[in-house]
């Protein structure tokens, strides 16, 4: 690949923050424009603290290695700062943020993400607020509920998907979106994905997952196995196949080497 | 005879409201408080014989009584108080109309940034300039509706059967130290009467400031409620900051008669050095329905738990508060609700910030009466915790001798959490304005029911005090 990647990750160490406990023990992925990723690996195997340590969660800390998003040293932007650089991060468990409306909150973003000294634009606003609900064949009067407060999980998951295409990010960045949703959630959220994939073919996408089951909804060009900190295999759906029908146990022993 | 004093060239800090105008006080009684001081405040404003005596009584009672110990530090206040002028009148007379109001306060209106399209359109705008109503105007059909809003010494000259029925009811005078502190010295504040049956859509306001160093300010109201009549009264005010102290402490009385409804909304923003002790408090009868609704930022130390007594069948109150404490302030509010009669409901929702060193307490009261049965109150108070040097303390006092009651109470203390400022950093936004949106939140409930100016305004104070707050 000639072209810089949207994300080039290399030898990858992160620990948590404040404790000796190493997570990420030597990361390698590459991913480029327009490409879509997906990471498997069983609990606890360090794939959702990927996704944190790419966005930024102050509660990770990178010890070695690098990130680069687009040829930049991404690990020394504050999360504010890579977002605005177009890095997007669907949370596995959104935040309740009380009293704020979803409208108010989007716009406040939106209004972040343009450059400095130019004012956004209500009525443009709106009707893009407006035309990103119809996509998502989401009702208007959603925009007017406080940011994940009260949501069922289905809701919380669909707000990210409505920050994602609203936000119009480079590299969105799915932790575990499949997680606590039924199938017919499952195919709403994966069908909004879809759609902002095609609409913009230019972004990337990384989905972690435990769970083949996203993975027949939206299909990945690759797949990457993650066991203990490590991605210990590459490649394409197959691997996620492969992984359905033998399951994680195969890595406990290869992981040992 | 009253003296001349020109304000002097003052060191001002660069708080948002700070400014002084030129305005000459024609009078100005001399520092501190003794009876020769409460005499010439009553000649002043020539008020009947029985005036003179309720004030020469209430500084009796002011004097017999100790310095509270409880709620906040009050041991810097006697200095305050023999520095400060009880008494400051800036103009002879009210004026009536817009164009007879001096350039001068209309320029502090200019400067506080009440819209011009607002000073006009508001209907029966009293603003209180200094200690007194300077301007005063009333919509016509509130006139013919028979609604009274005038300063309260007019209420006292015109309406003097009335004004001494209710005055000093509600709070007697002895009721606390400030109380009668102010009973002696009270100049300013408003008189209202809306008549039986009366609603009144727009909202009556009034706009009042400290303009002058070491002015106590001792504003009195007096509103009564008669009979299904409905209403809502708003006063707001911004000081700005000396460099001495700086005192206030007002008295609130309102009567809510049989099935009327009142609502009165106060968003305080004092400078940091003001000592601010109000009470405030509502006799609310059968069917009635009151509600206070209070912001308290700024000051020093603010002690003010505005009141129900719900002595009717089915009298409801229901008090909402913000309090906002920074670096060195002390908010110690709440809320007192009781009881006295059957089938009552109440309930009080009360949510602090403390930012810094800063420091909110929650004092309330829910008291239920003997033979109250089916007496119903609520009482919630929320703390936001900005930073680990902030505090918060809260004191529910629920006495209850009423078996057939229902009282509730739920508290609850928050800190900003990281996964909250991850969240919205995240999405773009810069930490400190993320900060604000998740106060600006926090008091959402509290500030939809504010008008649309000062529910804006709120955030905009809000939005200042949380700037830099991130390390």
């Amino acid at each position: 690949m000639s072209e810089t990647p949207i994300l080039r990750v290399e030898g990858l160490q992160a620990k948590v923050a404040d404790e000796d406990l190493g997570i990420l023990n030597g990361v390698d992925l590459t991913i480029g424009r327009g490409e879509i990723h997906a990471i498997m690996g069983p609990n606890g195997s360090g794939k959702s603290t990927l996704a944190k340590v790419v966005a930024g969660h102050p509660g990770y800390e990178a010890v070695a290695g690098c990130v680069e998003f687009r040829g930049e040293d991404l690990l020394e932007l504050e999360p504010d700062e890579r977002s605005r650089a177009g890095v997007f991060l669907a949370f596995q468990y959104p935040v309740e943020i009380p009293g704020v409306s979803i409208a108010n909150f989007l716009r406040t973003a939106v209004q972040a993400h343009l450059p400095e000294g130019e004012e956004i634009d209500v009525f443009d606003f709106a009707d893009q607020l407006t035309e990103r609900m119809e996509l998502l064949e989401m009702d208007p009067s959603f925009a007017e509920r406080h940011v994940n407060d009260g949501f069922s999980g289905g809701e919380k998951k669909r707000n990210e998907i409505l920050q994602m295409a609203m936000l119009q990010p480079k590299l969105a960045v799915m932790d575990e979106t499949d997680s606590g949703l039924d199938i017919d959630a499952l195919k709403v959220v994966a069908s909004g994905v879809n759609k902002l994939a095609e609409e913009d073919p230019e972004m990337s996408v990384l989905l972690i997952t435990h769970y083949q089951r996203l993975l027949d909804y939206i299909e990945p060009d690759f797949v990457h196995v993650m066991v203990d900190g490590r991605i210990v295999q590459s490649g394409g759906p197959e691997v996620a196949l492969a992984l359905e029908a033998e399951g994680y146990g195969v890595y406990d022993e290869a992981g040992a080497a | 005879m009253p003296q001349n004093e020109t304000i002097q060239n003052l060191d001002l800090d660069d708080y948002k409201y700070d400014f002084i105008t030129g305005g000459e006080p024609v009078y100005r009684a001399q520092k501190g408080l003794n009876e020769e001081v409460v005499r010439q405040i009553s000649k002043h404003k020539e008020e009947p014989e029985w005036m003179l005596d309720f004030r020469l009584k209430a500084l009796e009672i002011y004097e017999s009584k100790p310095m509270p110990k409880w709620g906040g530090d009050l041991s810097g206040l006697q200095d305050v108080l023999e520095e400060i002028y009880f008494y400051v009148r800036p103009q002879d007379r009210m004026q009536h109309s817009w164009d007879d109001v001096p350039e001068e306060i209309k320029d502090t209106f200019e400067k506080l940034g009440i819209p011009e399209a607002e000073r006009k359109v508001l209907a029966g705008v009293g603003a209180q300039y200094e200690s007194e109503m300077v301007y005063h105007s009333l919509r016509e059909e509130w006139e013919k509706q028979g609604v009274i809003f005038d300063s309260i010494e007019d209420g006292l000259k015109n309406h003097p059967e009335l004004f001494r029925e209710h005055f000093g009811t509600v709070i007697p005078t002895g009721d606390n130290k400030f109380s009668a502190m102010n009973s002696a010295v009270w100049s300013g504040g408003s008189f209202v009467y809306i008549p039986k049956g009366v609603s009144l859509d727009t909202p009556l306001q009034a706009y009042f400031r400290v303009n002058q160093e070491r002015m106590g300010q001792f504003e009195r109201t007096l509103i009564i409620v008669d009979e299904g009549a409905q209403a809502h009264y708003i006063e707001g005010c911004t000081a700005p900051v000396y460099s001495t102290e700086s005192f206030h402490s007002g008295v609130i009385e309102i009567v809510v008669k049989k099935n009327a409804r009142f609502r009165y909304t106060t968003i305080q923003n004092w400078s940091n050095n003001m000592y601010n002790l109000v009470t405030q408090r509502a006799i609310v009868e059968a069917g009635g329905h009151m509600e206070w609704l209070d912001g308290n930022l700024g000051s020093k130390l603010t002690m003010k738990y505005p009141s129900c007594f719900l002595v009717g069948e089915g009298a409801h109150g229901e008090i909402l508060s913000i309090a906002y404490s920074g670096d060195g302030q002390h908010q110690d509010t709440g809320g007192k609700v009781v009881h006295a009669a059957p089938h009552t409901t109440s309930s009080i929702v009360s949510k602090s910030i403390s930012k810094g060193h800063g420091r909110s307490t929650y004092r309330g009261l829910c008291k239920v009466y003997e033979g109250a049965h089916h007496a119903r109150s609520n009482v919630e108070c929320d703390a936001l915790l900005i930073d680990e040097t902030s505090r918060t303390d809260t004191y529910p006092y629920i006495e209850i001798e009423e078996n057939d009651a229902n009282v509730g109470h739920e508290a609850s203390v928050s800190k900003i959490g990281e996964e909250q400022l991850f969240y919205l950093t995240s999405r773009g936004i810069a930490e400190d304005e993320a900060m604000a949106m998740i106060v600006r939140g926090f008091i959402e409930p509290i500030a939809k029911e504010l008008p649309l100016e000062y529910a804006v305004e709120l955030n905009r104070l809000i939005e200042l005090e949380m700037e830099g707050s991130v390390g």
